[in-house]
């Protein structure tokens, strides 16, 4: 079986991921962190869970009509992610970039584990991915990611609410009790894949130092600063 | 993942599993006994499959028997992204694993096993081991195609349509000639899409070959006529049904056959 996950990748660039459940405000950290590296001078390159044109038409069909199954919600989700591997995160590693993922592996660990998915099957099935240099978990209480939601008048979706699952007609309840169990999955996953922890409940720039600061150690740590090839 | 951890997760592989999950499955979905029976007919691009499928259906809805069938790609979530994948050239080995296995998970759960469970034989047009050769032939890791799969149900019978390059190349000219893909062009064997075909189509056959032990195929010559064919599958189709036919009434007993 590969490991890829759980080996350390050879790449000279540096992949840093951020995880949480919405309104954990991991995607505004990732945001002032893509900003501060670019300020530094690096070269950096933000990908986002779900975002590949090649199962866009799919995904949105089956939203739509809700069809999705648990199994292919999870493989619809891992074939985006392999898309985006190879086209997008690889390339950039490879070049010696930074590459910032907003939602990794660990997402779908996390919420298909919840929709009633094997749990070895699913880490089997993202064993081609790359290991994060870092992967930064922002913990929050379901309260306050429901308050936040709720403050910006999120609509809450359908699958993100795990309405599919049928636990409740009532999507902020469905979302309560779907998303607290998502928590209670990436509870486990912290120790499984150590992540480091990031209390979500602090202030915005408290947050982002802490990221920073944190960041900044694996930086230091035999970062390749790559230099233009000599021009011809 | 460590080795271990294979062991406690069983992917798609082993013989008596008929019926079963191949792995760990679906939880969600458990397989209790089901009045149902799954046969699959496996085989390369043009070997006859689809002819054989339907010659066997209609013998088998003459006998009083309820058929469904299902095929490769016809899932109706993920049938329109895969073709626009195959005719935008965005696919590489592994997203087009992933694609066929979100199709095949969507007909397993969707018509499959409620077919089963109503008590229907399902005629596969193709398994999982089509998927599993063209990965395999891509150079995709067979440890992970396996347990990607496990969550497949292991037909009843497999059989398989076996054939040789040139008596394939001789059929498929004569009846629709090579596409892009049946002639494995993305591999980059060359520009020549006839030899490309032969070079394609030989590893694939190989790679079939190689699966015949591991999930219990029932390999039938496919040179010969199609009727010959025929009688052989219903022959062994037969064989296999007789106890249930007996006592058409008992569930169990078909459980048991």
């Amino acid at each position: 079986m590969l490991n890829n996950l759980t080996q350390p990748h050879e790449y000279p660039g540096k992949l840093f991921v951020v995880e949480g459940i919405d309104g954990s405000g991991k995607t505004t950290q990732l945001a002032l962190l893509a900003k501060w590296l670019s300020a530094a001078g690096h070269r950096v390159f933000v990908t986002e869970w779900n975002s590949s044109a090649l199962v866009k038409a799919a995904t949105k069909t089956g939203k739509k009509k809700n069809a999705l199954t648990p199994m292919t919600f999870s493989l619809l989700h891992a074939t985006d992610f392999a898309d985006r591997l190879l086209y997008k995160i690889i390339p950039p590693l490879k070049a010696g970039m930074i590459v910032l993922a907003d939602r990794y592996a660990y997402t779908a660990f996390a919420r298909d584990a919840t929709r009633g998915v094997d749990r070895q099957w699913v880490r089997d099935l993202y064993s081609f991915a790359v290991r994060p240099d870092l992967a930064l978990y922002f913990r929050v209480p379901i309260d306050v990611s429901v308050d936040r939601l709720m403050a910006r008048r999120v609509k809450l979706k359908f699958y993100e609410a795990g309405m599919d699952l049928g636990w409740s007609a009532n999507p902020l309840e469905s979302f309560r009790l779907f998303q607290g169990k998502v928590l209670d999955e990436y509870d486990e996953l912290v120790q499984e894949f150590g992540m480091e922890v990031i209390d979500a409940r602090g202030s915005i720039t408290d947050q982002q130092r802490l990221v920073r600061s944190v960041i900044l150690q694996h930086l230091n740590l035999n970062h390749v600063e790559t230099t233009d090839d000599e021009l011809v | 993942m460590t080795s271990s951890s294979d062991q406690s997760n069983e992917g798609a592989t082993g013989n008596g599993h008929a019926g079963r999950y191949y792995g760990q499955g679906i939880a969600y979905l458990p397989l209790n006994s089901y009045p149902g029976k799954l046969i699959a007919v496996e085989g390369t691009d043009g070997v006859g499959r689809s002819t054989q499928i339907q010659l066997l259906r209609e013998w088998l809805e003459v006998k009083g028997y309820g058929v469904v069938e299902t095929g490769w790609t016809r899932s109706e979530l993920m049938q329109p992204t895969i073709e626009l994948a195959k005719s935008s050239n965005t696919l590489n080995k592994l997203t087009f694993v992933l694609l066929y296995a979100t199709d095949f998970a969507d007909r397993l759960e969707k018509e499959i096993i409620p077919a089963l469970k109503a008590g229907f034989i399902v005629l596969s047009d193709r398994y999982i081991f089509t998927a599993l050769a063209r990965a395999g032939v891509r150079g995709v890791d067979r440890q992970w195609l396996r347990s990607l799969y496990g969550f497949a149900i292991a037909p009843h019978m497999v059989f398989y349509l076996n054939i040789d390059v040139k008596t394939l190349i001789g059929r498929v000219l004569e009846s629709r000639g090579m596409d892009f893909w049946e002639s494995g062009m993305d591999l980059k064997h060359g520009d020549d899409i006839y030899d490309s075909f032969r070079t394609y189509q030989q590893k694939l056959l190989k790679e079939y070959a190689s699966m015949g032990d591991e999930f219990s195929f029932r390999t039938l010559d496919a040179r010969r006529s199609i009727d010959r064919i025929q009688e052989e599958l219903r022959r062994q189709v037969s064989a296999f049904l007789e106890p249930a036919e007996k006592i058409p009434d008992s569930v169990s007993a078909m459980a048991k056959s």
